[in-house]
């Protein structure tokens, strides 16, 4: 599957509408530098009314057959390689137990109207000569903390087009760098050029309602407002899906997805190309043109 | 902003006109004023369209027609990543430091100096390069980083700035010697997906960022935004090297190699070795000849054509000893080719150049994140990836020629063929008869021998032959005094260079020097006789004469 340059172009047109559909920034007036402003300076807890709030917790479910785990060669790295048991170490791109998808990243991605200030700093590990996670999610703003968990040379290096990249070394355990991202952006591809199998996922939206689904294919997202939206479901090989939730004070909605593992195979890495709203499913692709 | 403009938009009354012109043009003095020129980006897209959008494309996205054989690629503008800044990763750079680059261009990529442009021009055209992102304008103006200053460089230095670059381990990309050999280098690619080299350290006339040790200590500070090469900032914060110990790993990467490109000679001097040849290419006594250096470029004249050559340079030494002729010759190449390790590299940059077709940004794309989609095999029809050897001619004419005529430096051709020395990194030395680019034609009885070693990214190359070829063989003479024509061709097989895409240069001359002992002995001798000859004309004619 190929898509032109213009899809990319009109689906990142249709995902700015959507934020700002979201009374999100689309970063036409936020200063999108990325220092280390953000995450401590908001250390103020917005106190949270439980009466007005309720929980999202599912599952990505996958029916399909799994696909072999792709085994990293760490050969490069014999400190690192000897992290992990015999199978030695694999990449976290399908990683699929007991029928449901990790490493999913789940937001909130229309109808939130107002959102508290991100509190503390995310945090990013290497360890292995991996991140982890593999996939995150930060709000716009929030501090990042990177950390070398490995005595040996990683960089970041950040890619996004919404935001500032950057491309820091961290040549020794125990270093931190501290970055953040302005202004939403799903997702933000890191990687180590180093180590050229290291690949970690950024997730920035405006607000805290987003979660990554866990191993077994969990995810719950909580405290979230009362009200009718438009949940997404990233992911890094079968793309995106969208379903409509609604909260009611209290309770906790169910809300699972469902992969057969084969909708999206091939897209193009942190480029929605289905985007579904509500009931509506938009196709971006060379047939619509 | 015009004044003209200003009240055409706006369409105010003659007084009130008159003086928001007037408040109109003092502003854009005071702007004047405070950096030096005014930038006006209507008028830098006329310069831009005109010198800059073949290149980096008319929207400022890196696409132009001619980026399809340029690696690494144009930049695009719409990032605002821009690789040479004085600002800290992630930030965008100052107007300084897009006016250093328009100025100075960027040294081993094909961006040149434009310092032809008017103050005027370059003010404009920076003012519309920004205008292709949204991120100018945002926030607060960009500021340099604190860089401090040099103090100072010697031996002390150097030696400390080795141990840095071992504690920022610089060897994962760049290798142990700097050559761009180091583990990582296969697997490098910029913020598109495209293949990127490591830098070659040794070549620091070809820095992108300049040569200077101000230069490189900041490139390492800031990073190259938008390739791997990463800011060492937070790491020199986290005490893995001192502030100092950053300006001394500046000095010794520029102690690897010269700060200006190496002075071009027509002609290399192959001198007599009294006390006998070296028998390799590691021999100690290789010191006492001269190196001559001879660029290389891609062989861009017949498809399928080379724009992105692994090798650009050669070191040649030569010595005889009156019997055989011995070359030693030397260049760099970050893959001990055919390597399985570059097979990933081979195909990108296989996939990335277009030679001969028009550029199409969405295949180029589609090519580079083929590696994510893996929906088509790629490779050969078996999805294999052809493994090339690295090789290297060297080119003389089979007919030694009286004149300036040369053989057409492309291997020659039917007319007039060339006599090469010919080494494959799999078969080893041997010679050729070429009549054209990839038409070598073995000459299995020339006694041509030698050898080659692959060290820490460099090639050294040792042929020896005699100067007079075997009866059988159909060789050339390589008599003392004579000036021969040479050329040098290379291939780097892990990039996928074979055949016709190589890496050639025009002709030289190679010279074998008459023994030492001769020349002063000769010489004076002639000279003598030429003198007394010369008198006893001139005692002749006074004699003949009135």
């Amino acid at each position: 599957m190929r898509f032109d340059y213009r899809s990319r172009v009109a689906a990142a047109l249709l995902t700015g509408v959507l934020y700002a559909a979201c009374g999100g920034s689309d970063g036409g007036d936020a200063d999108a530098g990325n220092g280390e402003s953000g995450g401590e300076a908001a250390a103020e807890v917005a106190a949270i009314d439980p009466s007005t709030v309720g929980t999202i917790s599912g599952t990505i479910n996958f029916s399909g057959d799994a696909p072999a785990m792709e085994a990293i060669d760490m050969s490069a790295e014999p400190d690192c390689a000897a992290g992990f048991g015999d199978e030695g170490p694999m990449m976290q791109s399908v990683v699929v137990n007991g029928g449901g998808l990790a490493n999913v990243f789940v937001y909130l991605s229309a109808g939130v109207m107002d959102a508290p200030a991100p509190y503390g700093a995310a945090t990013l590990d290497q360890t292995n000569c991996r991140y982890a996670p593999h996939v995150m999610g930060v709000q716009a703003g929030q501090t990042i903390e990177i950390t070398n968990s490995d005595n040996l040379l990683h960089n970041i290096n950040a890619t996004p087009t919404e935001n500032r990249g950057f491309n820091i070394s961290q040549p020794r355990a125990g270093i931190t760098s501290r970055q953040s991202f302005a202004v939403a952006e799903v997702m933000v591809p890191l990687r180590c050029d180093v180590h050229g199998w290291m690949e970690a996922f950024v997730g920035v939206v405006d607000h805290p309602y987003f979660g990554v689904s866990g191993d077994g294919g969990m995810f719950t997202i909580s405290n979230v407002p009362a009200g009718t939206y438009t949940m997404t479901a990233w992911h890094e090989q079968y793309g995106t899906m969208g379903m409509e939730v609604t909260v009611t004070a209290g309770e906790t909605t169910m809300a699972d997805f469902d992969h057969t593992g084969l909708q999206m195979a091939g897209h193009l890495v942190g480029e929605p190309l289905v985007i579904h709203h509500g009931s509506d499913e938009v196709v971006f692709n060379r047939a619509q043109q | 902003m015009k004044s003209d403009r200003l009240g055409g938009s706006t369409g105010l009354s003659g007084p009130v006109f008159l003086a928001s012109a007037l408040f109109a043009g003092m502003v854009v003095q005071l702007a004047a004023a405070a950096q030096g020129l005014a930038q006006d980006a209507e008028a830098g897209k006329v310069v831009y369209d005109l010198w800059c959008a073949e290149c980096h494309g008319v929207n400022g996205a890196g696409d132009g027609p001619a980026a399809a054989s340029m690696l690494p690629r144009p930049r695009d503008f719409t990032q605002a990543r821009y690789q040479i800044r004085r600002t800290g990763s992630g930030q965008l750079p100052t107007d300084d430091d897009i006016r250093a680059a328009i100025r100075d261009g960027l040294p081993g990529t094909t961006m040149p100096g434009w310092p032809n442009l008017s103050a005027r021009e370059t003010e404009d055209v920076i003012a519309y390069l920004k205008s292709f992102s949204r991120f100018f304008g945002m926030g607060d103006p960009p500021q340099p980083m604190e860089l401090g200053t040099d103090p100072g460089g010697g031996p002390a230095a150097i030696e400390s700035g080795a141990a840095a670059y071992l504690a920022l381990e610089c060897e994962a990309c760049h290798g142990p010697s700097g050559r761009g050999d180091g583990a990582s280098a296969p697997t490098l690619e910029d913020w598109r997906g495209f293949p990127i080299r490591a830098a070659d350290l040794s070549e620091v006339w070809l820095f992108n960022g300049g040569s200077s040790v101000d230069d490189i200590h900041t490139r390492v500070l800031t990073g190259l935004d938008g390739t791997p090469m990463p800011a060492a900032s937070d790491a020199m914060n986290a005490g893995v090297v001192t502030p100092e110990e950053v300006w001394a790993l500046a000095h010794y990467v520029a102690s690897l190699g010269p700060s200006q490109a190496p002075p071009l000679n027509e002609v290399v001097r192959v001198g007599r070795a009294e006390a006998g040849l070296p028998g390799d290419g590691d021999a100690d006594s290789w010191g006492q000849a001269e190196a001559f250096y001879f660029p290389l470029g891609g062989q861009v004249i017949e498809p399928p054509r080379n724009f992105a050559p692994t090798v650009d340079g050669v070191w040649v030494q030569g010595l005889h000893d009156g019997n055989d002729v011995a070359l030693r010759i030397q260049w760099n190449d970050p893959s001990r080719s055919p390597d399985p390790s570059w097979d990933e590299w081979q195909l990108k940059v296989s996939e990335t150049l277009d030679m001969d077709g028009a550029f199409d940004l969405d295949a180029s794309l589609a090519a580079v994140d083929a590696e994510i989609t893996e929906d088509e095999p790629r490779g050969d029809a078996e999805g294999e990836v052809p493994r090339y050897p690295d090789r290297f001619y060297v080119q003389f004419p089979f007919e030694i020629p009286t004149s300036s005529q040369r053989p057409y430096f492309l291997m020659g051709d039917a007319r007039n063929p060339v006599y090469l020395w010919t080494w494959d990194s799999e078969q080893g030395v041997g010679a050729a008869r070429g009549r054209g680019l990839a038409s070598a034609e073995e000459l299995p009885e020339d006694a041509v021998a030698g050898q080659a070693t692959w060290s820490e990214g460099r090639w050294t190359l040792y042929v020896r032959r005699a100067l007079v070829p075997d009866p059988e063989a159909d060789g050339i003479t390589f008599a003392e005094g004579a000036t021969i024509p040479v050329a040098f061709q290379a291939w780097d097989g892990s990039s996928g260079e074979t055949e016709r895409r190589s890496s050639i240069s025009t002709w030289y001359y190679i010279l074998l020097e008459p023994p030492a002992s001769n020349r002063v002995v000769v010489a004076p001798m002639i000279a003598m006789l030429l003198t007394g000859a010369f008198g006893l004309v001139l005692v002749r004619r006074a004699q003949s004469g009135d």
